[in-house]
Parts: C-alpha cells; structure tokens; sequence
C-alpha cells in the first residue's frame, strides 16, 4: 500500500554512517519504541550531504526531510559537519521563500550511544510533520503543462 | 575631459600590454548594448559607457583565464572581480580593471513595459535624468527613476571596488544599507501563494539556461550539473518541479557568493524574477554570517570555512 493511503507520511531520513545511524541502530536493538514513517538513507558523513538532496527529496514529494550526524567536535573526519552545519542552516532559512514550511526539514546531532535521543529526535520530528500534514505537491505532468497533456 | 574619454585614454595606453579590454558598445538598435571586446586601438573608438551598460563583463573572466584581460566594471562587476579572486578562480595579476563612477542602468524590461515594444530604436539620448528614444520617427521619453534598475536603488557600491585605472571622480553611493524589505514583503504572504507564485512563474521557465550563463559566478560552464547525466541531478522533462529545481541549485551554489549583479534575472528571456531567490539568500548569509560577497578580496566565503562555536547558529535543542 502507498504511504499516503495509510496514516503515514513521507518522511527522508539521511543519517551519517558513524553517528546517528548507529545511535537509530542502538534504538533498534535497545527496542525503543519509534514511529515508522521515517525512511532512512546512509551517507558517509554529514558533510557529504548537499542540501539540494533535501531540496530535491522535498520537491520530489517528501512531506519532512530530517538529516542527522555526529555532535560538533565529535565527527570521524574531524571537520564534515562543521561544513554540513553552515550549508544546512542556510538551507533551512531558504525554504520559506520557496514557500516551503522551514520547519519540514531539520537537522540535528545524534551519537552512535545515544539510542534514547534517537528515538526522542525521530518521535518529536514525525509530530512535527504530522502536525503540517501532507507538503504541498506539484500533481502530475499533465497538470502542469497542457502541451504535454495533449501528448499523453 | 569626459569620462568616457578618460576611459578610452586609459584603455589605449594599457591595451598594447594585454590580449583584449572588454566594455560595451552599441548592440543591434540604439537601446540595447552588447559587449566589446577590445584588441586594437580602433575597437576603443567603439567603447559606450552609461546607463546602457548593462551586462557584467566580469563574466567572461574564467573563459578566459589564460590570457591579460582589461575589464571595464561598474561597481557591481568589480564585486564579482572581488569574489572570482577570493576564491582563487582568477589570477588578479593577469587581470587590469578599468573603474569609473557608476550613475546606474536601467533595465529594459521596464521600458518596454512602460512604452510597449517598440522593435527597433534608432537613437537614445541618454542624460543623467532621462533617456530620449526615437523610434520610428517619433520621440519616446521616459524618466530614469521609472526605469532604473532595482539594484541600483540599493547600490552602496557604485566606483569599482578593486580598480588599476580609475576614470572621473569617485561618487556617492545610491544607498547606505540594504533593508531587504523585497524579501520581507514577499514573504508577509501565505506560504501558500509563495508556493503557487513559483510554480507558475517556473512553468514559463524554458531551460535556456541564459540566467546560469550570464552568472559571473557560475563557473562550471559544461559541468553544470543541470545538464549532468551523471549524477542525473534534473531530468530532461519540462515540468515546473526541474525548472525549480534548477534555480534551487543555483542559488544554493550562489550562497555566499552572489554578487547581486542581476545579470541572471536581466538574462531571463521570459522576466522570470528569480534575482529574488538570490536576494532571500544573501539575506540570511548577511544575518548568520555578517558577510556580503565580493567586497572584501581577502574574506573567505562563509560557506568555505566554518567556526567550532557558531555565534549566529541556533542548533535546535532537541
Ligand atoms: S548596482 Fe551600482 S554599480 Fe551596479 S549598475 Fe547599479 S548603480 Fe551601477
Ligand atoms: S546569481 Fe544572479 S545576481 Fe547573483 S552573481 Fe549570479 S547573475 Fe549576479
Ligand atoms: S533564463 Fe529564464 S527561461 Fe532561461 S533557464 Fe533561466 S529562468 Fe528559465
């Protein structure tokens, strides 16, 4: 069944391979208890994620994108989200001019002990979304461009 | 002495000394300029500068790396001289700047919304407060204020801020600050309209391109990744959602960097007002970082460098 049949929304989650997806890990085999409208992508640090991933995840039809790495100072290259930080920060601040709510994207640092904070990171971020409903959408090609309806 | 003589002068003197100097000169009718490129004494004579002066010659600076290029700049090219030499895309040493005090431009899309298209225009008297236009045999007036581009309203740096040659006296600014009141006022809408407002002005977008290539900044030229198969970042379709997309990627990889020139939105063949997504990022680049791009040759652009503890970043709590 499609997400959006069901109660679930879409919901991105790019998680940095030494941090945050270990700590989703230690929620998992610690069994905390998480919504599962969160899809999880694994990136090598948080430093490899351009926000146009999340650009083109929200236009792409996401309802929430959420993107996780290690605490500053804490990171396994050293220096990759103090670089990930400043982008996505100014990320976030453009979106309202897209006419994007700021608040369908959000970035924070989780550490591969911190199972708990995972499973309060992922809960607090999926209430948020769920509270803004589904994102606004594009519908199909020929709703948006008659000459390609004419083709269809 | 004018000016523009001053200019010339300047630019024969130097010219024997290096590959081209680019400027402008009269285009295909009497309103539009194109660029000039110098390479012998007779081109000088060619040479305009005014408020018809429009396109950034800064732009052609990293195509032509290899060669001693003189550029005439209003101030707002002179940011993006600034800006290519903060980021190591240029070599200073082989560029020669050729300055003069910048009265503003005007744009064009405004002219022809105010007296229509008029086809071809065969002579413009350009004074500081009005431009004269005859076009098939009548006179057409319209005033300087009502066709003076944007960003000139908000200019605070109007003489070249990097210059080797200097023509005429240095002016005063058009503005001391920029409110970004533009911003503010689109975004005292719904983020609803804001939302339909792009979707339909991107669905007049026709991927030409022009705005990416008229961008002094954007450098990558045939690795764009707008025409990249791999990564196969936007497809070939021409739905809103790749158009959008596009300008998304272009002013993210702006961030920072975007001098203001315009020349994007100028570019545009369709008036689609894109300059604003570069102005909502300069905004927020100004308000966390307290950094305007192409000022100052020794910065570093913020999203190059970082500080441990951010002082403007409020890393949510959770
Ligand atoms: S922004 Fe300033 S320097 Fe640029 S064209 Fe306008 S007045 Fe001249
Ligand atoms: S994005 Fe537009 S305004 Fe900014 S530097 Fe490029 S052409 Fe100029
Ligand atoms: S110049 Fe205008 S029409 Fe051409 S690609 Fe850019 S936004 Fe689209």
């Amino acid at each position: 069944m499609p997400a959006l049949a069901g109660k679930e929304l879409r919901i991105v989650g790019f998680l940095c391979n030494w941090c945050s997806y270990g700590g989703a890990d230690t929620a998992g085999v610690g069994r905390f208890s998480q919504p599962t409208d969160l899809r999880i992508i694994r990136v090598p640090c948080s430093g490899r994620i351009n926000p146009l991933f999340v650009a083109k995840t929200l236009l792409s039809g996401a309802d929430g994108v959420l993107v996780s790495g290690c605490h500053p100072r804490d990171c396994h290259y050293a220096e990759g989200n103090f670089y990930a930080r400043r982008r996505l920060e100014v990320f976030k601040r453009f979106l309202p001019t897209m006419g994007i709510d700021p608040d369908r994207f959000d970035y924070t640092w989780v550490s591969a002990s911190e199972g708990q904070r995972w499973q309060k990171v992922v809960t607090t971020f999926t209430e948020q979304i769920h509270k803004l409903g589904p994102a606004p959408r594009f519908g199909f090609a020929h709703e948006q461009n008659p000459a390609t309806a004419a083709a269809c | 002495m004018t000016i523009l003589t001053q200019l010339k002068e300047q630019i024969t003197a130097q010219l024997p000394k290096l590959d081209m100097v680019i400027g402008w000169e009269q285009g295909y009718d009497a309103l539009h300029a194109t660029p000039l490129f110098m390479r012998a004494a007779e081109d000088v004579e060619r040479l305009q500068v005014g408020p018809l002066s429009v396109h950034n010659t800064a732009t052609y600076l990293t195509g032509l790396r290899n060669k001693k290029v003189g550029l005439v700049v209003k101030g707002c090219d002179s940011r993006a001289v600034v800006q290519l030499q903060q980021e190591g895309l240029i070599d200073r040493e082989n560029v020669v700047v050729f300055g003069f005090p910048c009265d503003g431009v005007a744009d064009l899309t405004k002219v022809r919304r105010l007296i229509g298209d008029i086809g071809r225009v065969e002579e413009v008297e350009a004074t500081s407060t009005e431009l004269r236009l005859r076009v098939d045999g009548r006179e057409e007036q319209v005033a300087m204020s009502d066709v003076l581009a944007d960003k000139c309203r908000r200019c605070q740096y109007p003489n070249a801020l990097v210059h080797d040659h200097f023509a005429g006296k240095p002016r005063e600014p058009h503005a001391t600050s920029d409110d970004y009141s533009d911003v503010q006022e689109f975004e005292s809408q719904s983020l609803e309209t804001r939302f339909e407002h792009w979707k339909s002005e991107m669905s007049r977008c026709i991927r030409c391109y022009a705005c990416r290539n008229a961008c002094p900044m954007c450098v990558c030229r045939d690795h764009c990744i707008a025409q990249s198969r791999d990564p196969h970042w936007v497809t070939q379709d021409d739905m809103v959602r790749e158009k959008w997309m596009f300008q998304v990627i272009h002013a993210m990889h702006l961030a920072g960097r975007c001098v203001e020139c315009g020349e994007c939105q100028r570019a545009c063949p369709v008036d689609i007002p894109i300059l604003a997504l570069k102005r909502k990022m300069n905004k927020e680049i100004k308000e966390v970082f307290n950094y305007d791009a192409g000022v100052d040759p020794q910065a570093i652009p913020p999203l190059l460098s970082f500080q441990v503890e951010e002082e403007n970043i409020n890393e949510r709590g959770w």
